[in-house]
């Protein structure tokens, strides 16, 4: 533990010289400009769009953004804002420049996550099985039995293919030319894959000229890798032409664009739990011509919901009876039940452990080094340089519950000393990266703005698939950190230049 | 396919409809209440409107008198009623939203369009932008059909789409003639006068078929033939007889997709088979009210048939 506190120590300094709070976007990295202050000159994967940014006039992007935003509304893309009740569906506010990887960046990523969700998938394995990880002292062990995410229901329950996460969102951020770093782990329903397939299609309708100067991997065969990645997971009783289909919440969720968008791609009826009925331990939906026999339900209700017979009595979303057929194995859910644990805030701190001992290799993609609130000596640490870190409370998601202590004021940084010292397992903290910046096209202009990239990841029977990119989250306001779009973060489209 | 997509299908078919209706009640009474009083008579023409487009006993309990304010805002505006055109709209667009992967782009675009628009509408606006306003409406489900039609696949999530208009259709007729039957009475009763005419126009531009009726029938309007024109005859598109062809024919298709008949079969070509046995003179000698109140029943019936055949 001493030795862990140490090693993120010196981690901390090397970062916080760059990063004091104010001034963080003059000290970040700019992808186009390269280092701090463009010291380096345009980076060559940049030059392209740099020409083509200097040549355009600020009317021209004018039009183009209210051409693009046109579009989205008329697709109906939108999002609910919880606790918003003036606008029940707003837009994601979309940034026409787009982010540009080159493709050495990109390779190094793809096997960065393959590796790590390699790894979630053996951890998940694990701990709902033999343990192992356990009791060779990785992880421990009152961090799993007492984690709200750790299901029982799910503890020596074979899975099929023993897949736990098939579609994992995993967060990373970048800090220097060849750095980045893993910040969050989204193992649970993650979303934002709708936004990676639509800025696509936007700006190749908007920008054509732009594509014909780029080879730009395409993100386009997302929903078919999805497909296919669903179809290989089928139950062993299932039919051998699997039928597959989109559980949701219902239009009222947030993400419920994304939910149709995704059935409409994929070619599978999209259900609400009141279209579907166990009978036998099998999952049927009710269709026009009587009861039809599912296999795989891509579930985008979180586990709490899905079934009031086992969680929450009170959900009206759930189907009552379809753990009964899960445990049974005659349907597989994806993601499976129980991968909340492996999201975890408090999980993550130990994902280079768990990559280690699962895998036998070294972690590829790096943590942003955190100190573990629930450690005495860590806590200690946080507690007296507050002022200068992020903490995140271990179960928030969201960007909600969370204190960016440079932009924090005296009064809320008081108010998170109280919680800290109140409850210290909820909450880990971390440097405030000085997240690598982007062009952007704000009010004043094209400027840098700070970004981070969510890349999917599916996970098969046959074989992991990840299309090149992601969706590129921008936090609009200058010098903001917080990219969420539940807290005015933005999109951008995301390239992979293939030469 | 999924009930509830069937389902939301069919009532988004039904609420545009439904739309369109209300819209064309609106537009024949702004015309009628802008003739002199000899011409219109002397029942309130809002009175009338309210009763084929509405419910009359929500309407009493929000508004004190019938009048051109209250019965257009009432019928076109109101959240409070489920049938007003903005409501009609949102449900519409809710039910389509729900089920967004069996609809084509077009027909989303219209619909979410429509729904986007109709914000900028309120009571407030003069004589002359309501008649526009109404002009809008309709058109929106002119095009909102015009895509289903040039769009959709021709498979069963049509099918529901043309069932549901068929069948809103066929009680949006039986509603005009339903209160304004007495106007109807056959020739030996009354004839002529311009009061009645104006009176029998009106019916005739509520279902978009004055023009028709010179065509089909070429002679000046006569209470029993605008009668036979909206039950009996099946070039017309908004009578009783046609709305069954059409429900018999998708009603069909659906059972032969899917390879089993059941009730809504049976009640559907039942009704047809009634109509096209049945002479207009015969309809006066039962009495056409208790025509159009039976016809309105078997209607019902075979909405409940449909909706437990496949919609649940």
């Amino acid at each position: 533990m001493v030795a862990s506190c140490l090693r993120l120590e010196r981690n901390l300094r090397l970062i916080s010289k760059k990063a004091t709070g104010e001034g963080l976007a003059e000290a970040a990295f700019d992808e186009m400009n390269g280092g701090p202050n463009g010291s380096a000159g345009v980076r060559s994967a940049y030059e392209g769009l740099h020409r083509w940014l200097g040549e355009q006039s600020p009317e021209f992007f004018n039009t183009r953004r209210s051409q693009a935003e046109l579009f989205f509304r008329r697709v109906g893309i939108t999002f609910a804002v919880y606790g918003d009740n003036e606008t029940s569906e707003r837009l994601i506010p979309f940034d026409i420049i787009p982010r540009v990887l080159t493709k050495p960046e990109w390779s190094f990523l793809e096997r960065g996550l393959k590796q790590r969700v390699t790894a979630l998938n053996a951890f998940l394995a694990d701990i709902y099985g033999p343990q192992e990880c356990i009791k060779a002292g990785i992880v421990p062990a009152d961090l799993i039995y007492r984690n709200p995410y750790y299901r029982l229901e799910m503890k020596d329950q074979r899975v099929p293919h023993d897949i736990y996460v098939h579609i994992a969102g995993i967060d990373v951020v970048r800090v220097g030319p060849e750095e980045f770093y893993v910040l969050e782990d989204n193992a649970r329903t993650p979303s934002g894959v709708s936004y990676m397939l639509e800025n696509r299609e936007v700006m190749m309708r908007l920008f054509p000229e732009l594509f014909a100067h780029h080879r730009v991997a395409p993100v386009e065969n997302y929903p078919d890798a999805l497909l296919a990645t669903l179809r290989s997971v089928v139950p062993a009783s299932g039919n051998r032409d699997p039928v597959v289909a989109l559980l949701t919440p219902g239009r009222y969720n947030s993400a419920f664009y994304e939910h149709s968008f995704l059935a409409d791609k994929l070619g599978v009826e999209l259900v609400e739990a009141s279209d579907l009925f166990v009978q036998d331990d099998i999952v049927y939906m009710r269709t026009t011509q009587g009861p039809t026999r599912v296999d795989v339900i891509y579930r985008r209700i979180d586990d709490e919901y899905l079934d009031p017979l086992v969680f929450r009595p009170d959900s009206v979303l759930g189907l009552p009876g379809i753990m009964g057929a899960y445990k049974a194995g005659n349907v597989t859910l994806a993601n499976a039940v129980g991968t909340g644990i492996s999201d975890d805030k408090a999980v993550y701190t130990y994902m280079p452990e768990i990559v280690r001992f699962f895998t036998g290799e070294d972690p590829i993609l790096q943590n942003v080094p955190t100190w573990r609130c629930r450690e005495p000596a860590a806590l200690s640490h946080v507690l007296a340089n507050l002022s200068e870190l992020v903490v995140k409370e271990v179960n928030g998601s969201g960007g909600y519950g969370m204190l960016v202590g440079p932009h924090a004021t005296r009064r809320e940084l008081d108010e998170f000393s109280r919680k800290l010292k109140h409850a210290p397992d909820n909450f880990i903290a971390q440097p405030t990266l000085a997240l690598s910046t982007c062009p952007t096209f704000v009010a004043s202009g094209v400027a840098p703005r700070h970004v981070d990239l969510r890349p999917f990841v599916l996970s098969g029977a046959d074989e992991i698939r990840i299309v090149p990119g992601g969706l590129t989250r921008v936090a609009l306001k200058e010098g903001s950190l917080v990219v969420n779009s539940s807290q005015g973060g933005g999109t951008k489209d995301t390239w992979v230049l293939d030469a | 396919m999924l009930s509830r997509t069937a389902d939301s299908l069919f009532w988004l078919s039904r609420y545009s409809e439904r739309a369109d209706f209300v819209a064309r009640i609106l537009d024949a009474t702004v015309r009628l209440a802008s003739l002199p009083q000899s011409y219109a008579g002397e029942s309130n023409e809002w009175e009338s409107a309210l009763a084929v487009a509405g419910d009359a006993d929500l309407f009493r309990s929000l508004y004190s008198g019938a009048n051109e304010d209250t019965v257009r805002d009432f019928l076109a505006f109101s959240p409070a009623n489920p049938s007003s055109i903005r409501n009609c709209i949102e449900v519409a667009r809710e039910n389509a939203r729900s089920v967004r992967t069996a609809l084509t782009v077009e027909m989303w675009d219209d619909l979410n369009c429509a729904w986007l628009e109709i914000k900028k509408y309120d009571n407030s606006i003069s004589r002359e932008e309501f008649s526009r306003f109404l002009d809008w409406v309709k058109k929106v489900v002119l095009a909102l059909d015009g895509s289903a039609y040039r769009t959709m696949l021709r498979n069963d999530a049509f099918w529901f789409t043309r069932l549901g208009s068929a069948i809103e259709r066929a009680d949006n007729t039986a509603r005009i003639l339903d209160v304004k039957y007495h106007l109807l009475l056959p020739a030996t009763e009354r004839v002529g006068g311009s009061l009645d005419y104006f009176q029998w126009t009106t019916i005739l531009r509520e279902v978009s078929a004055l023009t028709a009726y010179h065509w089909v029938y070429r002679e000046s309007v006569k209470p029993w033939l605008v009668a036979d024109l909206l039950i009996l005859n099946g070039q017309m598109p908004r009578s009783f007889a046609n709305c069954y062809e059409i429900l018999v024919r998708h009603l069909d298709l659906i059972a032969d997709a899917y390879g089993r008949r059941g009730a809504s079969q049976r009640i559907a070509s039942g009704t047809l088979a009634k109509l096209k046995g049945t002479k207009i003179s015969e309809i006066f000698e039962g009495g056409l009210h208790e025509f159009v109140t039976d016809f309105v029943a078997d209607n019902n019936r075979l909405g409940s048939a449909i909706a437990e055949q496949y919609l649940s």
